[in-house]
């Protein structure tokens, strides 16, 4: 029993099987991402007043990772034509590259982007105690200007066992720049190189904290989404990259010296596949690191 | 050789090459992980059975609980505590947290582990490669893979019964907040708890359907038999072709609410929760400023057209057994192939009707309430032509034709009940009543359930090559057709009488359900009658359970085409081998060409081709033409 169209095309669709499943698998895809960038927009307009952070995170280094998921892209497709071409060597470099750059992203995310975030703090100031920190918050400098009110002082946690110990009052914090300088016009628009975090350290009392947690899903809606979105993305980047491993090794040059055509199709849906993570990337890039 | 297959001319050149291919499989790889189709929807089949029972012994359950709150059940109570544990039902006597475990599992199980494995995936599976003359689904593996997926969601959402705190309470639709907090706490393990459990088998389930469902679309669009055009196409085929792309595109919002929600309860995220809960006196440590709304919007996106996954695949088994048994074409095959398109659509905007209680705002009331509206335009079509197809006919009362042909009145029933509830006005009042419960049940018990039953009757010879027996098939129908109405119906009443869908005793202690008189009885009475009716058809389900098992060995043997149908599946041997066809079939004809003027036998296979002088013979005669 043969099962047909796995590799030819069937003459009244112009398709091979594995194409229309594999845009059937986008389709499902695009409505999980949709689903969950609703979620996102959702989440964003319902946010109160100074709730939704802004400029928290690396965008250099964001960018880095997208020029990086684009060129995998490009050597993704060229790996594709070289089998077409039935050039095996240039499509072992090419794919090589693939994997590389799936890899570099991954760990530019889950090894500095990631770890990052885990180390800063956040502290939201009850609403009582705002005039109190009014040297951190500027919310008068704020309310002049017409930016949104601030209610978070972040930084570095000094005394990282005040977490977990209920007898230590209060939270030393080393500040970042906008809450050491809050009435410095330069501090009003997010920047682009982040800023290091200032030597100023302000002592907050425990009993001034509505919340503090350190940048963790939990911190607020903006990390719950920014960890559960790129998490999910980087599943689907991790298994792209699996799957060229399996491409890239010698298991499939047997393949492709009994059939070079079905190897080139199975680059073409996986390249299909790594498009489309790509694409997702497009749209996280832009909605967490600049909007 | 059989009748059908000798009027088979085309002979391809390669048709016999399946058969020297053929290799012999182990016991392991032929019958449990097989990559056929045929297998893969039997296994999904007799899961999908043994679930469909499993979730009505819950109900049957439940219902002892409504008919007679508080006491101990009898006979089965002893045993009980032995297998739920003491604390779900100590001395046979059901706690409240365990009544509401029992509801959400049941609607959990029925929908998505008993209906749509056995509506979609079985009959799917198992008809849809045969009636397009494919000779198995275009990716084998994935097929598998579907199947096992589903059986490990299966495992984890039976498992769950049995972790501390015992499944899920939060209903099938799990809102949050409610479901966000359920089984936390110290004394519950943070995975290994009901509601943990139920998003983690989700998350199988849903990538089950995902995998099935790209495999059915492309196998419709790739695998069809030369000369098997779209308008050529069975019904049957129609209405699980858009069956798999609602799976598709419904269910992945679904999953990113579900992974929200696992995040919710294991990262301590707010993705649902808002700012300010208050959990037994104790403010709640989260961040806030999340929205149990957008919960609702999500699952409820998957929620409507799930309705549709379950009742399509029902009106294609129907279509096919109906045209069968009336031995007519089907009245208007592109009406029902454009309305079942059409609801295909329609089904993905008309969601927040569900919600019309969350006060959305009058607009978005008003969007929804007319899609809500517009979809019933082509229910409506498809029922019509149903009906249509019977006038006239030389019907056969088979016992695949008892169950369809009851389809049909149930199934009205439970559509035209749901138009008022689709008229925010009439739903504020009717909304979580046990109106409610009758109007969707009317719909997937009396109309999908027997839409399955039909075609497990109807298909059984070509897996078997046996028939059921007729006699227990009737004895089958005629008590389960009555119950399901004694159970269904009082529900209205009680409904519209103001009882409540969720109260755990039945109403016992609610003056609404016991100042007035219904027909006699109070709305608590009421719990009687439709409890015993249940208990009686589940009794009834015997005679098919022992009729299913005795009828393979045992049952009557037929030849390839017991019902004189005309689709592509009956020019198969039946059971079809590795490969399903001795000769690649071609289709010449439409599906359903039944009595046509001028033949020997009153029905002509698609795979027959068209005489030259068929066409002048068609014609009719010439005093019936106007002048």
């Amino acid at each position: 029993m043969e099962i047909p169209y796995t590799i030819s095309t069937r003459p009244d669709t112009g398709l091979w099987n594995a194409k229309i499943g594999i845009w059937l698998f986008l389709a499902s895809e695009v409505m999980l991402f949709g689903g969950l960038f609703s979620a996102y927009i959702f989440l964003r307009i319902d946010s109160a007043p100074g709730m939704w952070p802004h400029g928290l995170l690396n965008v250099p280094v964001g960018t880095f990772n997208t020029c990086i998921l684009i060129m995998s892209s490009v050597t993704v497709v060229l790996a594709w034509a070289s089998l077409k071409m039935r050039r095996y060597r240039a499509y072992w470099w090419y794919m090589l590259a693939t994997i590389l750059c799936g890899i570099i992203f991954l760990v530019v995310k889950l090894a500095y982007e990631w770890p990052q975030k885990y180390d800063h703090f956040g502290i939201y100031i009850k609403p009582e105690a705002l005039g109190k920190h009014e040297q951190y918050l500027g919310n008068a400098y704020a309310a002049e200007k017409e930016l949104p009110p601030r209610l978070e002082i972040t930084g570095h946690l000094h005394n990282r066992a005040a977490l977990s110990d209920p007898n230590i009052k209060e939270y030393e914090v080393a500040l970042d720049p906008l809450n050491a300088d809050p009435t410095n016009p330069s501090m009003d628009r997010p920047h682009f190189f982040p800023l290091p975090v200032t030597d100023k350290i302000a002592t907050i009392e425990k009993k001034d904290v509505e919340r503090a947690t350190m940048f963790l899903p939990t911190h607020n809606a903006y990390f719950a989404s920014y960890f559960t979105i790129t998490g999910l993305h980087g599943l689907h980047v991790l298994a792209g990259v699996l799957v060229f491993i399996y491409m890239w090794l010698p298991v499939s040059k047997k393949l492709y010296q009994r059939s070079p055509e079905h190897l080139a199709n199975r680059v073409e849906v996986s390249g299909l596949f790594w498009h489309f993570v790509d694409l997702i990337w497009i749209f996280v890039f832009p909605l967490f690191y600049l909007l | 050789m059989d009748a059908s297959a000798s009027v088979e001319t085309h002979h391809d050149p390669h048709a016999h090459a399946a058969e020297h291919e053929h290799h012999e499989l182990g016991w392991w790889r032929k019958y449990i992980f097989s990559t056929d189709h045929k297998v893969i929807g039997i296994q999904y089949g007799l899961c999908g059975l043994v679930f469909l029972f499993f979730g009505f012994c819950l109900m049957m359950m439940m219902r002892w609980q409504l008919a007679y709150p508080g006491q101990a059940m009898p006979v089965i109570g002893k045993w009980l505590p032995y297998i739920f544990g003491a604390e779900s039902m100590p001395d046979g006597k059901m706690t409240p947290n365990f009544y509401n475990s029992l509801g959400a599992m049941h609607g959990t199980i029925m929908i998505f582990l008993g209906v749509v494995p056995l509506a979609f995936a079985a009959f799917g599976n198992f008809v849809v490669p045969l009636q397009i003359g494919a000779p198995d689904m275009t990716f084998p593996k994935v097929n598998a893979a579907s199947f096992w997926a589903f059986a490990v969601g299966g495992v984890i959402m039976s498992m769950s019964f049995f972790v501390p705190g015992g499944a899920a309470k939060g209903g099938w639709t799990s809102y949050v907040p409610l479901a966000a907090f359920d089984d936390t706490g110290p004394d519950r393990n943070p995975v290994f708890n009901g509601q943990t459990l139920w998003l983690i088998g989700f998350i199988f389930l849903i990538t089950s359907s995902l995998l099935g469902a790209v495999n059915f679309i492309t196998t419709i669009i790739q695998l069809r038999a030369k000369g098997l055009t779209w308008m050529r196409l069975p019904f049957f085929v129609w209405a699980q072709f858009v069956t798999a792309f609602l799976l598709l595109l419904a269910f992945p919002p679904l999953e990113a609410a579900i992974i929200m929600q696992l995040m919710d309860r294991l990262a301590h995220t707010s993705f649902f929760l808002p700012a300010g809960l208050v959990l037994n006196g104790v403010p709640v440590s989260i961040s806030g400023g999340g929205s149990p709304l957008l919960w609702q919007h999500l699952f409820w996106f998957l929620g409507h057209p799930e309705v549709y996954v379950l009742i399509l695949p029902a009106f294609g088994i129907v279509a096919e057994i109906l045209a069968n048994n009336s031995r007519k074409p089907l009245w208007g095959y592109k009406s029902l192939v454009f309305s079942v398109l059409v609801i295909g659509f329609l089904s993905f905007v008309v969601w927040a009707h569900h919600m019309w209680m969350t006060g959305m705002g009058s607009t978005v009331s008003a969007f929804f309430q007319t899609t809500t509206l517009l979809i019933s335009i082509p229910s409506v079509i498809i029922l019509s032509a149903f009906f249509i197809s019977l006038w006239g006919g030389s019907i056969r009362f088979t016992v695949p034709m008892l169950f369809a042909t009851a389809f049909l009145p149930m199934f009205g029933i439970g559509g035209l009940t749901g138009i008022p509830l689709a008229f925010n006005s009439a739903d504020l009042y009717l909304h979580d009543t046990y109106y409610i419960i009758a109007h969707f049940h009317y719909i997937v018990a009396p109309g999908t359930i027997f839409g399955l039953f039909a075609g497990i009757y109807y298909w059984f010879p070509k897996a078997t090559g046996r028939k059921m027996n007729d006699f227990w098939g009737q004895v089958h129908f005629w008590p389960t057709l009555i119950c399901m109405n004694v159970i269904f119906l009082p529900m209205f009443l009680q409904g519209m009488a103001g009882m409540h869908r969720r109260w755990f005793d039945g109403g016992q202690g609610w003056n609404v359900a016991n100042e007035h008189t219904i027909w006699g009885l109070t709305g608590f009475q009421w719990n009687h009658p439709i409890s015993w009716a249940a208990w009686i058809m589940g009794l009834a389900q015997i005679p098919f359970i022992i009729n299913f098992f005795w009828s393979i060995k045992h049952g009557e043997k037929v030849n390839d085409n017991p019902w004189e149908a005309t689709t592509l599946e009956w020019t198969a041997p039946s059971p079809p081998p590795h490969g399903n066809f001795v000769t690649t079939p071609v289709a010449y004809r439409g599906p359903y060409e039944y009595s046509l003027p001028g033949c020997e036998r009153d029905f002509t296979m698609q795979n027959e081709p068209v005489e030259p002088t068929e066409r002048t013979r068609r014609k009719p005669p010439a005093e019936l033409v106007p002048a």
